[in-house]
């Protein structure tokens, strides 16, 4: 139990160890530099598992919980690795490892200090899972942000500086909100603490309640941001598809950050609050989890490049976890808990993917694949016989390959994760008794579905089927592609492994929904063992 | 000092909305650090506000009825470190725009 504790703050010190490493040892030779950061990643990656092994293995009610400084515990910050936060820390540091390696190819050295701020943003993120401080939440989200803002100009052009002023000026007001949300629930509720203030809810003042709930909205706001909802999320298309491709895959699972925060608070405080709090702004929740679902999913269905394609994937993404939450059943956030997992490898793969066509396919190709769908090829009929039985080469199978495995996963077909995650979250909603949120539950779920498959299978037609050079295709460097088959290969895993992985996410789930658990485990850890 | 308070911040926070949604960069900045300014009182406000009072215990007089929160100084210490930062860094990324697009609009285009 006492190791278990400890545990907690690895994934925060090994990054930032990183970080201090990259900087002290700013003249080391490119090669021993890239070794360095793999080494640091791997490293970040065995912490995460062992963190998630060791709270696999006791029973479900267990989080590692580790006082900061030993500061008695609504006093002083905390950190909470339950399995929910040991779940985000591991996709994480897994998407982190493949975005490294891939970076190590090339990408790392078109801006400086690449290696620094990758680490720091990696920091901030697993911060920002583990904390069980509201202030901390925001401490190691600007930390993420400062880091984030780094990585969307590296490699900069102008389209970059572009997106990266729009991106910066969105997050500097949201996290202005953020303050805002904090001061006005410590100032109803006088903690900090996330346990405490469930705690602390039912015994507000009844004068106070309004000044909380609006505390709580203008809160709501700023993770929405963040995550990405509509209508908060114009920033998002531009800045993803305009950053280096390790970056948005890194980026993949920022938004993530926003659902957790809003997932983990909104359980904890409102889901299953007695009298007039009941399930405060689920409503809300709902309604903009199926707008951004259907703005992402028309979005999917516009965008030409690849890179646009996987940025409103994020939105879809981002509004089924939003309408999953919302739907406040534990058997669907279970589902939405493995989707979050499939979803963010697939789609950080999908923005790594992209580079690799790009370099796969000359610039012209692509160009003249936008523009022939832009005028019709309706006259142009396959007339040559080999046309249709051309053979694809070596390392364009390959890609072709790992496109469509993605396609899968995002559109939710079987028999892949993407669809053992939505069927979960169908059955579960159908299973906690249908009301009218739930139809249009599934209607969302199944119709961007079906709207992000036309997407994928138009982009992948038109990539691989009618651009694809003849011959003269340069080799694909195995450092690229191999950080990419991996994260897929996992997604497959996942999907193979779908009953105890649903069984884990069930209790985890159940958990989450318990939060007399989470406060059980937080609040009486007096001092550090 | 309530009002006088409230309307300093009611003040700064409308100024600095109004400033942002201009389409001058520059305009968006002052109105950033007018924004955080807002948020810096406010947050202080959320300590209740006391005039002479410390926020540090004294170990002569330990009843906290006559001590101001320390907490939320605390979390104004904070923000204003990171906003100031934050501005810093959001400060070069605007002359960078300026240098590559030529001109200070936020969608760097003159209309």
């Amino acid at each position: 139990m006492a190791e278990l504790n400890h545990i907690a703050i690895l994934p925060i010190l090994v990054p930032m160890a990183a970080v201090i490493a990259n900087l002290l040892l700013g003249n080391l030779r490119p090669v021993s530099r890239v070794r360095l950061n793999i080494a640091f990643s791997v490293v970040l990656l065995l912490v995460s598992i062992l963190l998630l092994v060791v709270l696999a293995r006791s029973d479900g009610n267990l989080a590692a919980v580790y006082p900061l400084g030993n500061w008695p515990v609504p006093f002083g910050i905390v950190l909470v690795a339950d399995r929910l936060a040991a779940v985000m820390v591991l996709v994480t540091s897994i998407l982190s490892l493949a975005a490294l390696l891939y970076a190590s190819a090339r990408w790392h050295s078109r801006g400086s200090n690449f290696f620094p701020l990758f680490h720091a943003l990696t920091m901030g993120l697993n911060g920002a899972f583990l904390t069980g401080d509201l202030f901390n939440l925001f401490v190691f989200f600007e930390l993420l942000l400062a880091a984030s803002y780094g990585l969307t100009l590296h490699g900069g052009g102008r389209n970059q500086v572009k997106a990266a002023l729009h991106y910066i000026a969105i997050n500097l007001v949201a996290s202005f909100l953020f303050l805002i949300g904090v001061a006005l629930i410590y100032a109803t509720t006088g903690t900090l603490n996330m346990a405490d203030i469930g705690r602390a809810v039912p015994l507000i003042a009844p004068d106070d309640r309004g000044l909380f709930d609006a505390g709580a909205a203008v809160l709501g706001v700023a993770f929405l941001i963040k995550a990405g909802s509509w209508p908060l999320h114009f920033w998002l298309p531009r800045t993803y598809s305009s950053a280096a491709p390790p970056v948005a895959a890194l980026f993949a699972v920022m938004t993530k950050v926003g659902f957790y925060a809003i997932l983990r608070l909104w359980t904890l405080v409102f889901a299953n609050a007695s009298g007039p709090e009941l399930a405060f702004g689920q409503n809300v929740l709902l309604v903009l989890g199926l707008a951004t679902i259907a703005y992402g999913s028309i979005g999917a269905l516009s965008s030409k490049a690849l890179d646009r394609l996987a940025s409103y994937l994020i939105l879809v993404s981002a509004g089924t976890l939003l309408l999953a939450v919302g739907y406040n059943a534990p058997g669907v956030t279970s589902g939405a808990l493995y989707y979050v997992v499939a979803a963010t490898l697939a789609a950080g793969a999908l923005f790594l993917l992209k580079d690799v066509i790009d370099q796969i396919l000359p610039a012209e190709a692509q160009v003249l694949a936008v523009s022939l769908e832009i005028y019709g090829d309706e006259e142009e009929a396959p007339d040559d016989s080999d046309e249709v039985s051309r053979t694809l080469p070596g390392a364009a199978t390959l890609v072709s390959w790992c496109f469509a495995i993605a396609a899968l996963i995002m559109a939710g077909l079987p028999p892949l994760s993407g669809f053992v995650s939505k069927f979960a979250m169908i059955s579960a909603a159908l299973g906690a008794g249908p009301t009218a949120a739930t139809w249009w539950f599934i209607a969302a779920l199944i119709g961007s579905g079906f709207l992000v498959l036309v997407a994928m299978v138009r982009n992948g037609i038109n990539i691989f089927w009618t651009s694809l050079p003849d011959s003269d295709v340069p080799r694909v460097r195995t450092a690229e592609i191999v950080p990419i088959v991996a994260l897929l290969a996992l997604c497959v895993l996942l999907a193979l492994a779908a009953g105890p992985a649903m069984a884990f996410f069930a209790e985890t789930a159940a958990f989450i929904h318990s939060p007399q658990g989470y406060m059980d485990v937080v609040l009486p850890m007096g001092t550090a063992p | 000092m309530e009002l006088i308070l409230a309307a300093a911040i009611g003040v700064l926070a409308a100024s600095g909305v109004y400033l942002i949604l201009r389409p001058r960069t520059f305009q968006v900045i002052i109105g950033l650090s007018l924004i955080s300014y807002a948020v810096n009182l406010f947050i202080l406000a959320m300590g209740r506000l006391r005039m002479d009072a410390a926020p540090i215990l004294d170990g002569a007089n330990a009843n906290p009825a006559d001590y101001v929160d320390p907490v939320p100084q605390a979390l104004v210490l904070t923000a204003i470190v990171i906003g100031f930062a934050m501005t810093a860094l959001f400060l070069v990324v605007l002359l960078a725009a300026r240098g590559l697009t030529g001109n200070d609009h936020v969608d760097g285009k003159l209309d």
